[in-house]
């Protein structure tokens, strides 16, 4: 702590900090560019300058960068001075001479950070009367939109991509006044998080294309406090929602989770809420005029639900396949009306036990499960089998971030303050904290890699657990290991051993338990030598955690009640059984099911099937909880409401469809009438999710009495905005569910702590700059504390070791173990609907090491999988496990089985 | 089982024409690479290998020099293009360097200038039609007291007087 | 054809240590091994490895050798901040050759004259700071210094002077020549570190300064050729002797390079006394040339205030010049004559300062070029009202401690004397 003086006033600040950073935590405006909260000071835009004095004595002072100076104990300085006024004036004064006239079209505008600051400074007065320089701009993708001419030269962008991402493709060039940011030369911008630069940059020479393509002001969208659908990294999200759509994904600041940023599939994947092909209102096929045939039929609720309970009413069974994408009251609410014995979270047996596995390793005492922000400070990190920036990205941002500890270590050593960016760097040079990889490929973290191994799921099983015994002798070893392997063991423990804060991250993707029990040892070890790791599972879908926690049944038992006659109607909810099972065995299936109910917001081909498809909210017109790969259970909430605009949209919640169907069916009276109360069931019903009640703040919360406003005080054009529908203004669409209000009357704002933020603003500062105004201190945690509720903080007792699992037989000659390999553009399902996010889906291939493909690189090969059959071009990769195939989730069919059969294709060659 | 170790991923170009490296190139930037204790600081050495072959430094030059140092196209661009002596435009097979800096300017060096556009007939920064001269100007060529002074190739010209540029330029064909 | 040296004055063993070696070889360069060797050439360095590396800090220290690259930074103070012992590590030492500042031509004729001296002066200078390995960061346009220094190093590491085990003592010490590609701001310190490193000139903060995280992160020392090249006579001579250079004719220690350039009848070079005026250097050129009289000068380097003929019986020295309103600089003046049009001058000056900034800060980047706009536009005859304030208002915002460096301040200081001693010229491109 330090006290210093700023115009006059003491107070009490955290000393290794620096100035800007420390006003701004105070509360005060001091105006910026080149500083921002996760990248440090590097002192170049000048904005932040203030009068610094020797002492209390000294009256003459001198001007100072504030974010460069230390807010060490007894420093005195003036914001307010006139000087340091004046400077600031004339910074902006100076980024405005070639800065574009163009605020009224600028994507930018209203949530500008250089608008900001413009007013802040006071510069209102242009003075300038010579021509501006002007840049040719690039074609950056789908995703980005570049206009080289804002740019004010602050470097974020770089530092950002290049330095806090690990971006390759994006730098600076030329000098003087003619300074250029962007790629080499156009293409598609490569980093997986390249839409933070749509917030990191203070002005609009990186937007949102997607949003720009359906442009509205920040300020003219509603907004609520959101989560993430795009993994179970449970990132919190600020969608923008006008004219009844979604326009765009902002990062809603979250301390523990997320922060700062998000990554390109959650940015850039919520086209799929706004697809023409979206049910938005409830079909029925019914027999037709003509013999034989069918139509659907447009319902509405009371209809649907009429007729969806009279067919739940004559059914022999009923069976329900809920979804690790819905949320827990859906699944609940599903449960509940088909009855626990007949609902299934649609896993198979393997799936199930694998989850299981993953969260009670998870829950071993001694272990800590990480945040985001403390995987970050990570000083030593083991990825086992775990692709992350494929299948959890935002994983992998923050897995870039623990290796640069490392330099912050160095740098304090040498007396250098952390957030001194560039001194940071240039002590450091290349070191890193060790990141070591085991996978079946290296992944985009090897650039960051201390080493990578590569390996089948056995190999990796092995290293993983010879890493153990190294670190702990009483762990079981591993026989036969070459001297080369039991050096890397060897290598690995002692970087693990070393460390103060050791990080391992595992998880499901390669769909093996014996991955994730290997993990599991060389967390026992660590706990057994001392250390208090942190462990992380990769799970795979927003809700995987939340669906593990309900009572289920494996997918296996629900299929067989259909099979044997037991049941003949199923009910999927969101969920899409091509993508569950292979496509002849769902064919089959649905040979047996009389009736067929679909609850969903896409139009899957199990929708598309559906005797009834009721038309499902999706997370922006829901309210619902989820539970993070963390074990932190988070809210949505609904963003708008459709009807508003379009009456006949009649979607809701599955959750709400479910409980009024059972209530129809069982003439029984609705309980679910808002998300409290379907939470209060849920946190009754499930006593390890007793706490989903405490997750957000429930239907009564209030500030200053005023519900919370969605929409931004300036929010324009309502009268007019159903003009086409009828000039009379109807009334907001009221929210009696939660706290939250459809209208811009409520409470909006940073003076009071709220615990439910839809948008950042605060009086003076409309862009996402906006946050500081919200936090504890800047960067830190917000006010009202980080929002969700981790329920895995209670431990079980460590159950020791695993015996090492039995070794696999080997493959023959044409057969090759699979390997599922994710894209973070195609491997999910919601987000591979949206249109921007298609442009960047690959094509189908396999993936094969050169010297065992049957066939040129390019050519098809048939790959045969139990029943499944297709043809794909084969993709070479060098650094492929050898025997292995590579196998792209979402862009081949699904397959069901560990092996794959390869033969080369009659088809030939395919460009 | 394998291992790897990390290498940064590498932009390639797919624009311009495909490069070949020069094997006295490639070897004359190894060499260079070892005189530092990081490859990056051959950067700079690389691109004047590759100008001094080529003349100028194309895109996939870059790409090409980024992949034998490990560095992305992005970060040895981010360099070819701060500095004023790396060409990234095709440029004549003579290189007219006229210092215009105070020395050159007190002692008359606009007049020589404006001679040698004259002759040549292009304007700083282009190249005559027979891709013999390209003009540039350069910031002081540190021989104040012998201006005004021109650095063509690597010969460096003292005392230039207007009526001499058409001989002296004669000597480079 | 090198620059005119010492012309008029005679050069000798006890009171040029920077050039006596040109004069005793006949005014030829020296550039064999076996010539500088007959000079006394490396009899420093062999005493000097006799001696602990703190005993010649302390002797540099005592010296009073202040820095030739234009700061005048004490040259012992800046080497007793690098870490020394047996833990710290790998160090550099770096020759900032980078000479780009106009006006001046002092460090061409030391390397190309005198490969040997500095190539001498750099490995005694790394011993005294414990570094390993030492760059001679040149110019890229110093086509025959670079040959020269990379010939006489070929030279000195064959004889052993360089390399393993020097002259078998134990200490090693690598020298190479690294060629910029050509931008002023790599003369700054730091901006120099980070073309080295193979990055883009972009000068860093200080703190750290490069003696705690310089080249690689390491320890590092940048020092100016003319600064380096006092060292070797300082070791042979000792710092009293160095002191008394001066004649008493500045607090300063040791000669300086100076030089004059314009239209005089004799630009050229001469190592004087420090302290020495700007009177008698012109009285060495020979005086202006037929026909002109002195308008104002540049006292050293385009980053340097002007000066009026009243300032020239002034002693050159950090102080003294500093005391009237400018700065020593490189020590070259520059003499603008009477037919000059001062507001083209300065315009010449803010071409190139615009044109060199590095553009890592907003004022440098973006105020230096709205600076010369309104001084072309003043040149001219279209200037607007306010013009002159506005510039005044400029030479302000861009002063010292604004921008990131000292680039976008060093500009500011022709303008801003211009504009005190020719303010009517200005006002003459103001549009009524
Ligand atoms: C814009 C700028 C350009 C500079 N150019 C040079 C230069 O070309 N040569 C030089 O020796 N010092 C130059 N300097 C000064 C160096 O930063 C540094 O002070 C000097 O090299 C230190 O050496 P010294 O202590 O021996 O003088 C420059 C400084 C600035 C701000
Ligand atoms: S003053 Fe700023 S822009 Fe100018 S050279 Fe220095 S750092 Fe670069
Ligand atoms: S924010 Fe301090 S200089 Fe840019």
């Amino acid at each position: 702590m330090a006290t210093i003086h700023i115009d006059g006033k003491k107070y009490e600040v955290d000393g290794s900090d620096n100035l800007l950073a420390a006003c701004l935590s105070l509360g005060l405006d001091v105006p910026y560019f080149c500083w921002h909260p996760a990248l440090g000071s590097m002192g170049s835009c000048r904005q932040c300058a203030v009068k610094q004095y020797a002492d209390e004595h000294d009256t003459r002072g001198r001007l100072v960068m504030s974010c460069m100076t230390p807010a060490s104990d007894k420093t005195y300085i003036s914001i307010d001075d006139e000087e340091a006024v004046a400077f600031r004036k004339s910074v902006v004064e100076w980024l405005m001479t070639n800065h574009p006239h163009d605020c009224p079209v600028c994507a930018e505008g209203g949530h500008c950070h250089l608008q900001d600051m413009t007013v802040m400074t006071g510069h209102n007065f242009r003075r300038y009367r010579f021509n501006k320089r002007t840049h040719a701009n690039q074609e950056l993708g789908p995703f980005i939109r570049h206009e080289m001419n804002r740019c004010i030269a602050c470097y974020r962008c770089v530092r950002y991509y290049k330095d806090y991402a690990g971006g390759q493709d994006l730098g600076v060039y030329g000098a003087h006044d003619q300074v250029y940011f962007g790629r080499p030369e156009d293409g598609v911008l490569e980093s997986e998080f390249s839409g933070n630069l749509t917030e990191v940059c203070p002005t609009g020479v990186f937007t949102d294309k997607t949003s720009g393509d359906h442009y509205a002001r920040k300020w003219d969208m509603q907004y609520a406090p959101s989560i993430c659908q795009g993994c179970a990294v449970g990132c919190n999200i600020s969608p923008g929602e006008r004219y009844g759509m979604i326009r765009r994904i902002e990062n809603r600041y979250h301390g523990e989770v997320n922060h700062y940023f998000l990554c390109d599939r959650g940015r850039f994947g919520y086209g799929f809420t706004n697809r023409a092909d979206r049910p938005m209102h409830s079909t029925i096929r019914r027999e037709a005029m003509a013999a034989g045939a069918e139509t659907a039929v447009v319902v509405g609720i009371d209809a649907a639900l009429d007729e969806v309970a009279g067919q739940l009413r004559k059914a022999k069974g009923v069976v329900g396949i809920g979804s690790a994408r819905a949320s827990l009251e859906t699944n609940l609410a599903l449960s509940e009306l088909v009855g626990p014995g007949h609902f299934s979270s649609g896993w198979n047996q393997e799936q199930t036990r694998l989850y299981a596995e993953a969260l009670s390793t998870l829950q071993l005492e001694g272990v800590k499960i990480p945040s985001l922000r403390a995987m970050e400070s990570a000083d030593a990190v083991l990825l086992v089998g775990e692709d992350v920036t494929q299948t959890a990205p935002r994983v992998a941002l923050a897995v870039r971030q623990a290796a640069k500890t490392r330099a912050l270590q160095r740098a304090t050593e040498r007396k250098v303050p952390t957030w001194n960016a560039e001194p940071v760097k240039n002590i450091a040079q290349r070191e890193l904290s060790p990141v070591y990889i085991l996978d079946v490929q290296p992944g985009k973290l090897a650039d960051i890699a201390d080493t990578v191994v590569i390996g089948r799921v056995a190999e990796q099983v092995r290293m993983a657990s010879a890493i153990a015994h190294v670190i702990d002798a009483a762990a079981p070893a591993v026989s036969g290991l070459s001297a080369t392997q039991q050096q890397l063991a060897k290598t690995i423990a002692a970087g693990l051993l070393a460390a103060k804060q050791p990080l391992l991250i595992g998880g499901c993707s390669a769909g093996e338990i014996g991955l994730v029990q290997a993990l599991r040892q060389v967390a026992v070890a660590l706990v057994k030598a001392g250390k208090q790791p942190l462990l992380s599972m990769v799970l795979p879908e927003v809700n995987t955690a939340g669906l593990a926690m309900l009572e289920s049944s494996t997918r296996e038992v629900v299929l067989r009640q259909l099979q044997t006659g037991e049941a003949d109607t199923l009910i999927v909810v969101e969920n899409d059984l091509y993508r569950l099972l292979p496509e002849a065995e769902v064919n089959e299936l649905l040979g047996h099911v009389r009736y067929l109910v679909v609850v969903d917001h896409q139009l899957t081909r199990t929708a598309g099937k559906a005797q009834a498809l009721l038309a499902a909210a999706s997370f922006a017109e829901a309210d619902g909880t989820v539970v993070s790969m963390e074990g932190r259970a988070q809210r949505y909430f609904k963003v708008y409401e459709p009807s508003y605009y379009q009456p006949e949209k009649t979607v809701r919640e599955s959750w709400r469809w479910l409980h009024a169907l059972k209530n129809v069916a069982e003439g029984a009276e609705l309980t679910w009438t808002t998300i409290d109360a379907a939470t209060a069931v849920l946190a009754e019903k499930v006593p390890a999710l007793a706490q989903v009640v405490n997750v957000a703040p429930q239907a009564d919360y209030r500030i200053l009495g005023l519900k919370i406003a969605r929409e931004p005080r300036r929010y324009s054009g309502r009268t007019a905005m159903r003009a086409n529908i009828n000039v009379h203004e109807p009334r907001q669409p009221q929210d009696e569910n939660t706290a939250l209000t459809f209208s811009m009357e409520g409470y909006t704002g940073p003076q009071e702590d709220s615990a439910l933020i839809p948008f950042a603003w605060a009086p003076g500062w409309n862009s996402p700059s906006a946050w500081n105004k919200y936090q504890n201190e800047v960067g830190g945690s917000l006010r009202q504390g980080n929002s969700g509720v981790c329920l895995w903080e209670g431990r079980q007792a460590t159950a020791g070791y695993l015996p090492l699992p039995a070794e696999r037989p080997s493959l023959s000659d044409d057969c090759f173990e699979i390997a599922p390999v994710y894209h973070l553009f195609g491997s999910d399902e919601l987000s591979a609907r949206a249109e921007a996010v298609q442009e960047r889906i690959p094509s189908p291939y396999v993936l094969m090491h050169p010297s065992v493909s049957p066939v040129a690189e390019g050519q098809q090969v048939q790959v045969t999988i139990g029943a499944v059959r297709f043809d794909c071009p084969v993709r070479y990769s060098d650094t492929l496990a050898q025997r292995c195939i590579g196998l792209p989730q979402g862009l081949v069919p699904v397959y069901s089985g560990n092996s794959a059969v390869i033969s080369a294709a009659a088809g030939g060659a395919q460009a | 089982m394998s291992t790897v170790n990390s290498k940064p991923q590498l932009i390639v170009s797919d624009r311009g024409e495909p490069f070949a490296w020069a094997e006295e190139e490639l070897r004359a930037i190894k060499e260079a690479m070892h005189h530092y204790p990081d490859a990056r600081a051959a950067t700079i050495d690389a691109l004047k290998i590759v100008q001094r072959h080529r003349r100028w430094v194309s895109d996939s030059a870059i790409a090409a020099i980024a992949e034998v140092l490990q560095l992305s196209a992005a970060d040895v661009d981010g360099v070819a293009t701060f500095y004023n002596r790396i060409y990234r435009q095709p440029v004549g097979r003579h290189v007219i360097l006229v210092c215009d800096s105070i020395g050159c300017y007190l002692t008359g060096f606009e007049k020589v200038y404006a001679r040698i556009q004259e002759v040549l007939g292009i304007s700083p920064g282009q190249t005559t039609a027979d891709d013999r001269f390209t003009i540039l100007p350069v910031v002081c060529l540190g021989a104040c007291d012998r201006g005004p002074v021109l650095l063509i190739d690597e010969d460096t010209h003292f005392n230039v007087t207007p009526d001499q540029v058409s001989q002296l330029l004669e000597q480079y064909t | 054809m090198s620059s005119a040296l010492n012309r008029g004055i005679e050069a000798r063993r006890e009171t040029h240590p920077l050039t006596w070696r040109i004069a005793a070889a006949g005014g030829e360069a020296v550039q064999t091994l076996s010539a500088y060797e007959a000079l006394e050439g490396f009899a420093a360095l062999k005493k000097a490895l006799t001696m602990s590396p703190e005993d010649i800090q302390k002797l540099v220290k005592e010296s009073g050798l202040r820095g030739r690259g234009g700061a005048g930074f004490p040259t012992g103070i800046k080497w007793s901040l690098i870490p020394m012992g047996p833990e710290s590590g790998s160090k550099y030492l770096i020759c900032n050759a980078d000479e780009m500042e106009p006006g001046t031509f002092k460090d061409r004729l030391l390397m190309e004259e005198l490969p040997f001296q500095l190539v001498e002066s750099m490995v005694l200078a790394a011993y005294a700071i414990g570094a390993q390995t030492g760059y001679i960061f040149l110019r890229g346009e110093y086509i025959l210094a670079a040959q020269r220094l990379k010939a006489a190093i070929q030279a000195a590491e064959k004889a052993g002077y360089l390399g393993k085990n020097i002259a078998g003592s134990g200490f090693s010490f690598e020298l190479r020549v690294h060629e910029g590609a050509g931008r002023y701001i790599c003369g700054e310190e730091t901006a120099l570190i980070n073309c080295l490193e193979g990055r883009r000139a972009n000068p860093r903060t200080k703190p750290p300064f490069p003696q705690q995280a310089g080249a690689w992160g390491r320890p590092t020392i940048v020092n100016n050729v003319e600064t380096l090249c006092n060292v070797p006579d300082i070791v042979l001579r000792g710092a009293a002797w160095f002191k008394n250079l001066a004649q008493g004719k500045s607090a300063d220690a040791g000669t300086k390079l100076y030089g004059v350039s314009g239209r005089v009848n004799h630009p050229g070079l001469w190592e004087l006394p420090i302290g020495s005026t700007a009177e008698e250097l012109m009285a060495l050129a020979g005086g202006m040339q037929d026909g002109l009289a002195l308008m104002t000068w540049l006292p050293g380097g385009a980053s340097t205030d002007f000066l009026m003929s009243e300032h020239l019986k002034l002693a050159l020295d950090y102080d003294t010049i500093a005391k009237a309103g400018s700065r020593m600089g490189t020590g070259l003046i520059m003499v603008v004559d009477d037919q000059q049009d001062i507001v083209k001058v300065v315009r010449n000056l803010m071409v190139f300062m615009a044109r060199e900034s590095c553009g890592w800060c907003t004022p440098c980047r973006e105020g230096l070029p709205w600076t010369l706009k309104v001084v072309d536009a003043i040149s001219q005859g279209k200037g607007a009202r306010g013009d002159i304030d506005w510039l005044k208002e400029m030479t302000r915002w861009l002063g010292p401690g604004r921008p990131f460096c000292a680039h976008a301040p060093g500009a500011m200081e022709p303008l801003q004397s211009a504009i005190k001693y020719f303010k009517g010229e200005f006002e003459k491109g103001i549009r009524s």
